[in-house]
């Protein structure tokens, strides 16, 4: 090869590089992680990625799909050793918190902040995503904790709604007990179900300052008498027999499946308890119609409003080293046709306004029906809260329904672990 | 000189790859986790937070940890005076000579260990399980009326409940290594003891028990090292829950240190128990090859 040929082919990668310079066609790769391993799922996130790199062929997308427990740690590993995914599921909340304090989080808040995205979704929801104050990824999923109840088992002690009164839930429980039903169903070996009552009852006692106080370290934080006497109320429940035998050592499916078979009138639970229900009941169908949900009920004297939501769901995450193609990649999967067609895939309550239309599923609109009418949104406290304290939170709460400890120290508890995570 | 380098070469050649091998994978982790016990780190972004013995000092006071190596202490002891000497009492029987079915109950009494630890613990979940399991049903046909227990669900019994379960899954292991500890005691020995008319018991007790003796002290050493590091079955039967009731260093330490990430925490956990293992095998080592005879 002489000198002139070498010449013309150092110009030529020059000019090859130049027109590189266009980010529009250059080459790149997302990593994109995902938990949807059920079939709907899957198909649904294969259709999206088809159809972002038919509009852009320079950008390919690698899959990751794991399953839930198996994301957790494999994510927990790569995040440990400072790798994360370029655009990866995420619940939001503390421990979105703690990996943007670690830096290995993209911010973001340049795509939504004023932008066309930005306003497709309520502030409160972009916030369960967001970390003081900068936005780190975006939901596509947000639902309530509401009670899901079985309508033909109420009708048999002489309900034909859900009570709109605590005390009345507890006159409901007496006679549901009576006729040999189970009352509530709890999954109190996984802890955070019972959990999730502890905060609707804290909440609907004290209102959402109390709540607000508690997640900031204000105010009595955990120690407010509102949280100590949710504690009581629970105390009271078991005492009435309100959860099945054994629930201590139960777990979530096990809840579910005492609903899906019309063992139990009632659970408290988040969106997916239908689909739940169905997967862990005998007959693969749940109790069909029968099924209903409400919110839960306010409490006699008490600040909080029946409108006032503890809920939560899903969405994803941009890891640091995001090329600007993953944050478009999450534009696209957030816009208003993809979410509506994953709401008709998947039954998911979309977050995106006008994606509703997608809502095929009846116990998904009761859903979006409660969202929409809330005025004060709280994230899950176990998903808003850094891991420690969240776990001490569960590990309490568990410990006041077996009256190993009393509410009052168990909230101390609770306090102790939030102010040493400081 | 040129002897002595190449026998030198030889020991490198030999030792090399393992003391490379051991050296990553258990002493550079160990120190790891010795420098990481000494400071709060949630396992993201660097380790700055030096706290110095912190971790050891919140570990050391709290309950929880407490009750995790009393219950560790509570699965070395029923493994002891249960677990082993079952293992001795079926070995004693099905290694006899005579014994007709000794290949149908060997296979059977071993069978539990073959299952994986996830596995066994799902199993007896489904036994105790309050509303389908078998303890349910066997209360249903025998105690009609009577209130099966919950046995999982209640603080005060779950212990005991998994304990059966560990029970179940290792004593055929320990059967069968005192079986072969049995076998290799030779049939002379035993017709000698005939011949000068000693019975059955005193063949047993005089001759067997002690010539079994580097056996059993092997079956209790893995039974007691075991009981410390049990986690899966644990694991797999509610976490060590409820209220920590089940709780073992290894549960605890996965729970309060990987899983709310708290790696340092975590650490320092893993160093008292590295250091708890450590001392008793030295120490029970030490004393095992003692009464043998065996060190100087």
């Amino acid at each position: 090869m002489n000198l002139r040929k070498i010449g013309f082919v150092i110009v030529l990668a020059i000019l090859t590089l130049a027109s590189c310079k266009n980010p529009a066609n250059k080459p790149v790769t997302v990593n994109f992680w995902h938990i949807g391993t059920a079939a709907t799922d899957k198909a649904y996130y294969q259709g999206v990625v088809d159809a972002y790199t038919k509009l852009h062929p320079n950008v390919t997308i690698q899959l990751t799909i794991l399953e839930n427990e198996a994301f957790k740690s494999k994510l927990a590993t790569v995040m440990q050793s400072g790798t994360p995914p370029d655009v990866f599921h995420s619940w939001g909340g503390g421990m979105l918190a703690e990996y943007a304090k670690a830096g290995l989080l993209r911010d973001i808040t340049k795509f939504t902040k004023d932008t066309d995205w930005g306003k497709s979704m309520a502030a409160g929801v972009w916030n369960v995503y967001a970390y003081d104050g900068k936005q780190y990824g975006a939901p596509f999923d947000m639902g309530a904790i509401t009670f899901w109840y079985n309508k033909d088992i109420l009708a048999k002690v002489g309900y034909t709604a859900f009570p709109t009164d605590f005390d009345d839930l507890v006159v409901l429980v007496g006679k549901l007990k009576a006729a040999g039903i189970v009352p509530i169903a709890l999954g109190g070996g996984d802890k955070w179900p019972a959990m999730h009552m502890w905060t609707y009852i804290a909440e609907r006692i004290g209102g959402k300052e109390v709540l607000q106080n508690a997640v900031q370290g204000k105010g009595n934080g955990f120690n407010d008498p509102a949280f100590i006497k949710a504690g009581d109320i629970l105390v009271q429940l078991v005492k009435a027999g309100a959860f099945q035998d054994g629930f201590l050592g139960a777990t979530y499916n096990d809840e579910a499946a005492l609903v899906g078979n019309g063992k139990a009138a009632m659970e408290l639970m988040g969106q997916w308890a239908p689909n739940v229900e169905k997967d862990s009941s005998v007959s693969k169908t749940g109790i069909g119609a029968a099924l209903s949900a409400a919110p839960f009920p306010s409490i006699k004297d008490g600040l909080g409003k029946v409108t006032d939501v503890v809920g939560g769901g899903n969405g994803m995450a941009i890891g640091k080293n995001a090329p600007d193609a993953a944050v478009d990649f999450l534009k696209f999967l957030t816009n208003q046709e993809n979410n509506a067609a994953y709401a008709a895939a998947a039954g998911i309550i979309p977050t995106v306004k006008g994606a509703e239309t997608g809502i095929k599923d009846d116990n998904a609109k009761l859903v979006k029906g409660i969202v929409d009418k809330t005025e004060f949104f709280q994230l899950y406290l176990d998903q808003f809260l850094a891991p420690a304290p969240a776990g001490a939170v569960n590990d309490n709460v568990q410990a006041i329904l077996a009256g190993t400890k009393s509410p009052t120290d168990a909230c101390k508890a609770i306090q102790a672990a939030v102010d040493s995570n400081k | 000189m040129k002897n002595k380098s190449s026998q030198f070469l030889l020991l490198a050649f030999l030792l090399g790859p393992a003391l490379i091998l051991f050296t990553f994978f258990v002493v550079i982790p160990v120190f790891q986790a010795a420098f990481f016990s000494l400071f709060k780190w949630n396992g993201l972004g660097p380790i700055v937070d030096f706290r110095g013995i912190n971790n050891f000092k919140l570990l050391f006071a709290d309950e929880v940890f407490h009750k995790a190596l009393t219950n560790n202490l509570i699965i070395v002891i029923v493994s002891l005076i249960i677990e082993i000497p079952l293992a001795l009492y079926a070995a004693l029987i099905i290694g006899r000579k005579n014994f007709k079915f000794a290949i149908l109950f060997r296979t059977f009494f071993f069978l539990p260990y073959v299952l994986s630890e996830v596995i066994t613990g799902l199993l007896w979940q489904f036994i105790y399980h309050p509303q389908y399991g078998l303890v349910k049903m066997f209360f249903a046909f025998f105690a009609p009326g009577v209130d099966a227990p919950t046995l999982l669900g209640n603080p005060k019994t779950v212990l005991g409940a998994i304990m059966v379960a560990i029970i179940w899954k290792y004593f055929g292991f320990h059967m069968s290594i005192l079986i072969a500890g049995l076998q290799d005691i030779s049939e002379e020995v035993r017709e000698a003891a005939k011949i000068d008319g000693a019975s059955e018991g005193q063949t047993t007790r005089r001759i067997i028990l002690p010539l079994l003796r580097p056996t059993l002290m092997i079956s209790i050493f893995f039974s007691i090292i075991g009981s410390f590091q049990v986690f899966d079955v644990i694991w797999a039967m509610g976490k060590g829950d409820p209220v920590n009731s089940a709780e073992t260093m290894v549960t605890y330490m996965y729970k309060f240190g990987m899983q709310r990430f708290n790696i340092g925490y975590g650490s320092a956990v893993a160093v008292t128990i590295f250091l708890i293992c450590l001392t008793f095998s030295v120490f029970y080592n030490r004393q095992t090859l003692k009464s043998e005879g065996m060190t100087k």
